[in-house]
């Protein structure tokens, strides 16, 4: 709207300059669209503490994929004449109880924990935001039933559905993502229905309904955008807690089978031997916090630059 | 607003009802059972065994007088505690687990929402920034390196707590910072995020404009309208907190709900498991029932019957 | 049914003296200090009484005893919190000898079947009502009836009639127990029994109260209903948190029962269980009371804060024998010979187990006081060798038809020591058999019921001791009709000599055969994958005597004292 605005005032002989410009890219729409994200591109840009986070999350991102490739040691060979060294020119970040190299094994659990996090995040937050958007905007008995409904999902144990999947399915990541994404978007869900409760009385959506838009359009086009912020923090506390929970997993005999492991396996080792092998936590434990510091302030940052009420 | 609490009793109490099913059913389908030992029994012993816990008849026999039982409110005996009624276990743990509960609880939304608030009245200064970098590191080490830490830190080298046991207000002091961690972090990014956004809304600039001091306008507009995410939050932390957390109580030697419940799983004790299954539900649904009419006071243009946007 | 039946009278024929020779040989230094209940002299309790500070006793268990009603206990925390509480009519004292309890003496029938115990008359309850012949013959027949639902009444099948009682084929009548009269209980058993008097200070035998417990199944869940005749009294039970015990002032040794206050808290992480310990909270850590964390256990030895006792119990791998590559027995020996136990031991277990290369753990009693170990040493039964496995592997497929080892996995139940040794193992074979196989956790309910299907292609497992025989770790693990037998070996002649082992009138014949049986079972058909024999660390604070732990590695301390 705002574009549009600018466009009915603007100045004609103005008009023929950018249009040339533009002549070899073709329609209006995309140019707008450019500035508009090179606008949000400035704004995220001009974040300093949210673009730290973005290379962090690169760096990390790059090490998982490159480390285990070039690293001279692999993740699965004992060498029982090292075990439990500190870190050392060979071996990086020490070796574990059976003298595997840490360094490889903390980026090939990058590799897991960091696809399990966001993978488990992604299929919540869609499935919770369509959920708890149809909840929320519908509110009575479609509310009351799809309420009745994620309630009694999760209330049920969800250790017997786990142990159940796992006779049904073989250990393996897709496994594990079934498993956490079973009862994993509710908690999604319901903060989404609580911000749509709040927001569908709300001016714009009223007014975008009085001019007949459906549901559906108002749902996503104007009350999600405005849900924005606590749908991403609520987010930033799925992403640990699919790490963590994939450790709970593999201790059931659902997740990566060793010796493969993941951050959460290691931390949970690696805490029973902290106080004397303390490299054993403390590697998987800082990347995996050092990710979600960067994922967090990445995401606010993101959060701040596309919220045009932010606008300075 | 008594027949809309009588009618969400009602839905309930359905709820409950499918919701024993399932579980009955979920429990008899996953292998194992609680007769089940590393050593094998012999038949005539087994044979004893199950048709003493009743094992033996059809699952729907049992099924139903599991029902039975249950609307007379007994929730049976426990199978692996031998003689220890599941009702009993479930009040001794929850005393536990509600106590250091409702501390967390308390804990979280006064240290979240200060951190929350603080954050979003300096937006993009250092306060926003440290206060932020604080609620990050309590939602990325997870309770199960914090708990461990404190107590080696706390109680082993500086002699500061005890290690273990929930004796004392003192005791209180470590699980609570290890149980609390995660929701302050929480529940101050949401503050933050939401107050932001109200802190640049309409009304808010008008309270400015009328001359409204700035702490003011926190606490009488923006927090009330910051709040909501967080009742939603309320809403299952309470049921989570307030049932136990697993991880903890392990550590702490605390001997609440959670602790059982991952217990009663892995021994297959099935009347253990229903009556914890039941027992939160209810916590949860109750809960839940409390977040939504907060959800009316705290904004007043929410309504819950079925209201305008429905039909 | 069969295997019980078989196993019962297995027990009954097999056990003689084995009992008495628990822990005699033990060279561990347990044995140097005095032992309190073997010794009733006056100086003693005087010694005793003199020492008026109060002693406490306090130490951990990983969960709360599932129940503390002798009929219905199976495990070891349960057996360790309640051999302070009850008395039976013998006692062991800690190095596995039988002494009088509540039995004063007893007398044996020429044919063996028949004892008659004379029970002292100056046992009390802890309500106060003397503790009667009635009570016993009550109890053993209570734990028998099929209603209480024992899962521990086969201990009781010596008995005459016991095992028709216990399946609905019998009456209670029938029982070969009465009482004459109050102080005299006779006793018929099946066959003869010459270690009975070890026997009955299992607690399936111990006696319980019976106006306290008849029509009441709760009475022992609960400190204030709880009815017992032992040392000590259950003061509180604290569902889930903690025991607390104290001296029963009424026991007729109460003069050598040096404890006042016993507290066990019930305590799971090992690692607040350590820092329990290291900030002076507890007295004990060890055998089945808690464990010394694996990563701290090589720097307590080495500081000498712990002692290492051997266990009866055998860490193994089950093949599955019914499955190929496993049907063929150079492939299981192959897998068997590429493993370097010490190294497994020195690096991964790190509590000095001892390499297993049999199925009997070396704390098990033989003959006149020498352990079966020291008369059959399996050193000979087959040796760790890569080349001749290598060898091995490649004649083992060639002859299954196989051109390259199939893909398998090893199955175990979920616990980082096991992840640890499965790992090692695996990465043993890689590189010295160049074989790949994948690893498979799964929970302890799942795994039982995955095992118990034969789902596997090697299965972890381990077996631990019921009774101090040899009998218990061959025939229940190789006997092609034991249920136990989960790889399913299936060898004839190793049924054969146990099944003669079994009715073997002489002991060391009878040793013989079973020995001959594990020779056959292990060095000819590797019928499953000895590792290791079982440890346990323990670490006590200073000036504790008398607490140690039995030859099966539970916590003995009914009779400990407080030196300083």
């Amino acid at each position: 709207m705002l574009q549009k605005d600018s466009k009915t005032g603007a100045i004609r002989p103005e008009m023929f300059q950018p249009l040339r410009r533009d002549s070899g890219q073709g329609e209006k729409f995309q140019r707008e669209r450019l500035t508009a994200w090179q606008d949000i591109r400035m704004r995220l840009y001009s974040n300093k503490l949210a673009m730290t986070g973005f290379w962090i999350m690169v760096v990390v991102l790059l090490f998982a994929v490159i480390a285990p490739l070039i690293y001279p040691h692999d993740h699965f060979t004992n060498d029982l004449t090292k075990t439990n060294m500190p870190p050392s020119a060979d071996h990086w970040f020490g070796t574990d109880d059976l003298g595997r190299d840490m360094f490889e094994r903390t980026w090939k659990g990058a590799q897991i924990s960091l696809f399990v996090g966001f993978a488990a995040a992604l299929i919540d937050l869609i499935i919770g935001i369509i959920y708890g958007g149809i909840m929320g905007y519908y509110g009575g008995k479609v509310d009351e039933a799809m309420n009745r409904f994620a309630e009694i999902l999760y209330a049920i144990p969800n250790l017997l559905v786990v142990i159940l999947l796992l006779v049904v399915m073989e250990p393996s990541l897709t496994t594990i993502i079934v498993a956490m994404s079973i009862t994993g978007w509710i908690n999604m869900a319901w903060i989404v229905r609580g911000q749509i409760m709040q927001l569908k009385n709300q001016e714009y959506a009223l007014a975008s309904k009085a001019l007949g838009a459906g549901a559906m359009r108002i749902i996503f086009r104007h009350l999600i955008p405005n849900a924005m912020g606590p749908i991403l923090v609520t987010m930033t506390l799925t992403v640990p807690g699919a790490i963590f929970t994939e450790a709970f997993l593999s201790f059931l005999g659902l997740g990566v089978q060793s010796p493969v492991a993941s951050w959460g396996t290691m931390i949970n080792d690696g805490v029973k031997s902290m106080t004397i092998y303390p490299w054993r936590l403390f590697f998987p434990a800082f990347f995996l916090s050092l990710t979600m510091f960067a994922f967090n302030v990445f995401g606010d940052g993101m959060r701040d630059a596309f919220d045009p009420k932010l606008k300075k | 607003m008594i027949r809309y609490i009588l009618k969400k009793f009602g839905f309930m109490l359905v709820s409950l009802f499918c919701l024993v099913t399932a579980t009955f059913v979920l429990m008899n389908a996953v292998p194992g059972s609680p007769l089940q030992s590393e050593k094998a029994t012999s038949e005539t012993i087994q044979k004893n065994l199950e048709a003493y816990y009743g094992l033996d008849k059809p699952l729907i026999v049992q099924y139903g007088i599991y029902l039975k039982n249950l609307v007379q409110g007994d929730l049976g005996i426990s199978m692996k505690k031998k003689f220890q009624a599941v009702d009993k276990i479930i009040s001794d743990s929850f005393s536990y687990s509600l106590k250091l509960g409702l501390v967390s609880v308390v804990t979280s939304v006064v240290a979240g929402c200060v951190l929350g608030i603080i954050a979003a009245m300096y937006h993009r200064k250092f306060l926003d920034n440290l206060a932020m970098i604080i609620a990050v590191i309590g939602l990325s080490i997870p309770s199960l390196v914090l708990a461990p830490l404190l107590q080696y830190v706390f109680a082993v080298k500086i002699k500061a707590f005890e290690v273990a046991g929930l004796n004392g207000p003192m005791d209180y002091v470590l699980p609570t910072i290890a149980l609390s961690a995660t929701s302050i972090a929480f529940i101050a990014r949401l503050i933050r995020s939401t107050m932001i956004e109200v802190l640049n809304a309409d009304f808010i600039k008008t309270a400015k404009a009328k001359g409204l001091a700035g702490h003011l306008i926190v606490w009488r507009h923006a927090l009330r309208n910051s709040m909501l995410p967080v009742v939603t939050f309320l809403g299952f932390l309470m049921a989570n907190v307030i049932t136990g957390s697993v991880v903890i109580e392990k550590i702490f030697a605390i001997p609440g709900l959670g602790k059982f419940f991952v217990q009663s799983v892995s021994d297959r004790d099935y009347p253990l498991i229903m009556g914890i299954t039941i027992f939160y539900a209810a916590i949860l649904m109750v809960s839940r029932l409390l977040a939504d009419i907060a959800y009316v006071l705290v904004d007043p243009r929410i309504r819950m019957s079925g209201g305008k946007g429905a039909k | 049914m069969k295997y019980k039946k078989v196993l019962s009278t297995a027990m009954a024929v097999t056990l003689a003296g084995s009992l008495l020779a628990a822990c005699s040989n033990d060279k561990n230094n347990n044995t140097a200090s005095p032992s309190a209940s073997a010794t009733n002299s006056p100086a003693e309790s005087q010694a005793s009484q003199e020492n008026k500070t109060p002693q406490e006793f306090r130490f951990t268990l990983a969960s709360e005893p599932p129940s503390l009603d002798p009929a219905l206990m199976t495990d070891a925390q349960s057996s360790i919190v309640a051999s302070g509480l009850y008395d039976g009519l013998t006692r062991l004292n800690p190095e596995g000898v039988p002494e009088p309890a509540i039995a004063k003496e007893w007398t044996m029938s020429d044919d063996g079947k028949t004892y008659t115990f004379k029970l002292r008359d100056d046992a009390k309850w802890s309500n106060g009502d003397p503790v009667t012949a009635n009570d016993f013959e009550y109890s053993w027949k209570r734990a028998l009836n099929p209603e209480t639902a024992s899962e521990y009444a086969y201990m009781l099948f010596y008995l005459e009639n016991g095992e028709k009682y216990n399946s609905g084929e019998g009456s209670a009548d029938e029982v070969g127990v009465k009482a004459i009269d109050a102080t005299t209980l006779e006793v018929k058993l099946n066959s003869a029994t010459p270690y009975f008097n070890s026997l009955i200070a299992h607690y399936t035998y111990w006696p319980v109260h019976e106006a306290s417990v008849d029509g009441k199944p709760e009475w022992a869940a609960d400190a204030k209903t709880i009815v017992s005749n032992g040392p000590f009294l259950l003061k509180e039970w604290a569902h889930g948190d903690k025991l607390v015990l104290t001296k029963n002032p009424d026991y007729y040794n109460a003069a050598n029962v040096n404890f006042d206050t016993v507290t066990i808290s019930l305590v799971e992480d090992e690692t607040t269980v350590y820092n329990l310990f290291e900030t002076g909270k507890i007295d004990w850590i060890g055998a089945q009371a808690g464990v010394v964390p694996l990563d701290v256990t090589p720097k307590v030895l080495s500081e000498g804060k712990g002692e290492v006792k051997e266990i009866a119990s055998t860490y193994y791998y089950l093949f599955n024998t019914k499955q190929k590559p496993f049907d063929n027995v150079k492939v299981r020996k192959a897998l068997s010979m590429a493993i370097d136990r010490q190294a497994i031991i020195d690096n991964v277990t790190k509590a000095n187990q001892t390499p297993a290369y049999g199925l009997i753990p070396p704390s098990i009693g033989g003959l006149d006081g020498t352990n079966f170990r020291v008369l059959y040493p399996d050193s000979d039964y087959f040796s760790e060798n890569v080349e001749e496995a290598k060898k091995l592997l490649a004649e083992g497929l060639a002859e299954g038809g196989l051109d390259k080892f199939p893909e398998t996995t090893l199955l175990y139940n979920t616990s980082e020591g096991h992840k640890a040794i499965a790992e090692a193992i695996i990465d043993m074979w890689r590189k010295n058999l160049g074989v790949e196989v994948k690893l498979s956790n799964q929970e302890w309910g799942t795994f039982l019921e995955t095992r118990d299907a034969g789902q596997f292609g090697i299965a972890r497992a381990g077996w631990g001791a019921d009774f101090n025989h040899a009998i218990n770790f061959s025939y229940d693990l190789i006997h092609p009709k034991s249920l136990n037998n989960d790889g399913k070996y299936d060898n004839q002649a190793v049924g054969k000599a146990l099944d003669d082992a079994i009715v073997a009138t002489d002991e060391k014949a009878r040793l013989d055969l079973i020995a001959q049986a594990e020779k056959t079972a292990i060095a000819d058909d590797m019928a499953i994958l000895p590792l290791y024999y079982y440890t346990t660390v323990t670490m006590k604070k200073d000036g504790f005597e008398d607490v140690v732990s039995d030859y099966a590695g539970h916590l003995d301390w009914a009779f400990g004292k407080k030196t300083n």
